[in-house]
């Protein structure tokens, strides 16, 4: 619903190019540890939209990652969302982005539909609701004859698809993916591909790290070496 | 909504894993069943350090738990996650709080009678002491929030909470002591204590929910 009405929106904004991005972000730095990895880094991003983030390690792509949730704090520059900064309404911004970073976040005693149940539940969606979705994206990610396994039990790979597992429990607009290929099999990223398009059909927005290959059509690419400060 | 999901999911991990709670709780009575052997069978002076031994050992059996309140959570992406909530992180940082009161302050308060009597603490003071930890120990679970909080991504992190946090029980221990005095010499004004660990509460409980959100954020924006 709330998709189709931001695919809607975008279709007219289109024409007013100024106030068209739905994500943007302007000289955006960040500094860790005194150390300055990126600088005037500036972005935009539409509905259906996708950023393929490129470089090598260390060069800044799960920082910026995280500034982009609204984690940290960017050392300079201003991110927006729909045209306000987020600092304006930080809860609006992160209800509508979904965050997988490289930690899993997997509790070794709660099950995996107990940790989507979880994790559905804290973003505000119905009961009977979160039950269904949470069935819906483990059946996705071949999880339900392991729907009521420890986490404690789970492989790697597992763990990481229940992580993204996650993406598919309740709606966001922006996905933000920190390497989602990792431990994955070759299914699995065929599977994420998939469910990338979908959310992009319905005017989602995905900005991803990755250095393996996951099938983006169209998806424009920001490599961050060419903000980097070394 | 979201406060009592929170909660369920803390004592199901707590209860799940069996092992923090039982071992605080093991911790609290073992020590404090090894005074009347370290000091004497003596009523009267097992007595007199009654209280006093009460209180210091809830407090460092406190300490043993707080290492988890957010570590676990800040070690494996969790708690990232739990910042993203469309929710204050207030709210998460106040769940996190109740969820280990529930699950270490209550414990403690629940079989602190039991060791009372086995210190020789007359009924009066024992009555007091129940009422003192109920009022004191979510003080206690509060400001170690601030204390775990602080310590994510430190080394030596748990040494560093015990520099930080102990010298911040020290109110709490001395009006929690004075309550079991003033109520078992029978004296006047057996409610001041009390009131002003109620007092604590009242303060803590804003100031420390902000200061634990304020020190998070930090360790996010680092982590």
């Amino acid at each position: 619903m709330i998709m189709r009405s931001l695919f809607k929106h975008s279709r007219s904004v289109t024409q007013v190019p100024i106030l068209s991005s739905f994500v943007s972000g302007k000289n955006l730095a960040c500094v860790r540890g005194e150390r300055l990895v990126f600088a005037g880094l500036s972005f935009t991003l539409e509905p259906s939209e996708a950023l393929l983030l490129l470089g090598p390690n260390g060069s800044g792509k799960s920082s910026f990652l995280r500034i982009l949730a609204g984690l940290s704090r960017p050392a300079a520059g201003e991110l927006c969302w729909k045209g306000r900064p987020i600092d304006e309404a930080p809860e609006r911004y992160t209800d509508s982005v979904r965050y997988v970073g490289h930690l899993d976040a997997i509790k070794p005693a709660l099950s995996i539909a107990e940790t989507l149940f979880f994790w559905g539940s804290l973003s505000g969606i119905k009961q009977p609701k979160i039950a269904k979705s949470t069935a819906r994206a483990m059946t996705y990610f071949g999880l339900s004859a392991l729907a009521d396994t420890p986490g404690r039990l789970l492989s790697a790979g597992q763990k990481r698809r229940v992580n993204l597992a996650r993406l598919l429990v309740g709606t966001a607009d922006l996905w933000l993916l920190d390497e989602p290929a990792t431990a994955l099999d070759q299914e699995s990223i065929m599977a994420l591909g998939k469910i990338i398009a979908a959310h992009r059909a319905m005017g989602g927005m995905v900005i991803l790290s990755t250095h393996m290959v996951v099938d983006l059509p169209q998806a424009s690419r920001l490599d961050m070496r060419d903000f980097s400060c070394h | 909504m979201a406060v009592i999901q929170l909660i369920h999911r803390e004592m199901k991990l707590v209860l799940r894993q069996e092992t923090d709670t039982f071992l605080v709780l093991g911790f609290f009575m073992l020590t404090v069943m090894l005074f009347p052997f370290g000091v004497g069978p003596e009523p009267q002076m097992l007595e007199r350090m009654s209280a006093g031994v009460l209180w210091v050992m809830a407090l460092l059996a406190t300490l043993l738990s707080l290492d988890r309140l957010f570590q676990n959570d800040y070690e494996d992406g969790s708690l990232d996650l739990l910042a993203l909530v469309p929710r204050p992180l207030t709210v998460i940082v106040l769940s996190k709080v109740i969820a280990h009161w529930l699950t270490t302050g209550l414990p403690l308060t629940v079989v602190s009678p039991f060791l009372a009597k086995l210190l020789q603490m007359q009924t009066e003071g024992v009555t007091a002491l129940v009422i003192a930890m109920a009022l004191g120990t979510p003080t206690l679970s509060l400001i170690g929030a601030v204390g775990a909080a602080l310590i994510l991504g430190a080394r030596h992190g748990n040494i560093l909470l015990l520099l930080i946090i102990l010298p911040l029980y020290i109110p709490v221990l001395v009006f929690g002591v004075a309550a079991v005095e003033v109520a078992s010499l029978g004296l006047e004004g057996q409610q001041a204590p009390l009131l002003i660990l109620a007092a604590l509460l009242c303060a803590t409980l804003p100031l420390c929910s902000l200061a634990t959100t304020a020190a998070l954020r930090q360790a996010l924006d680092s982590g």
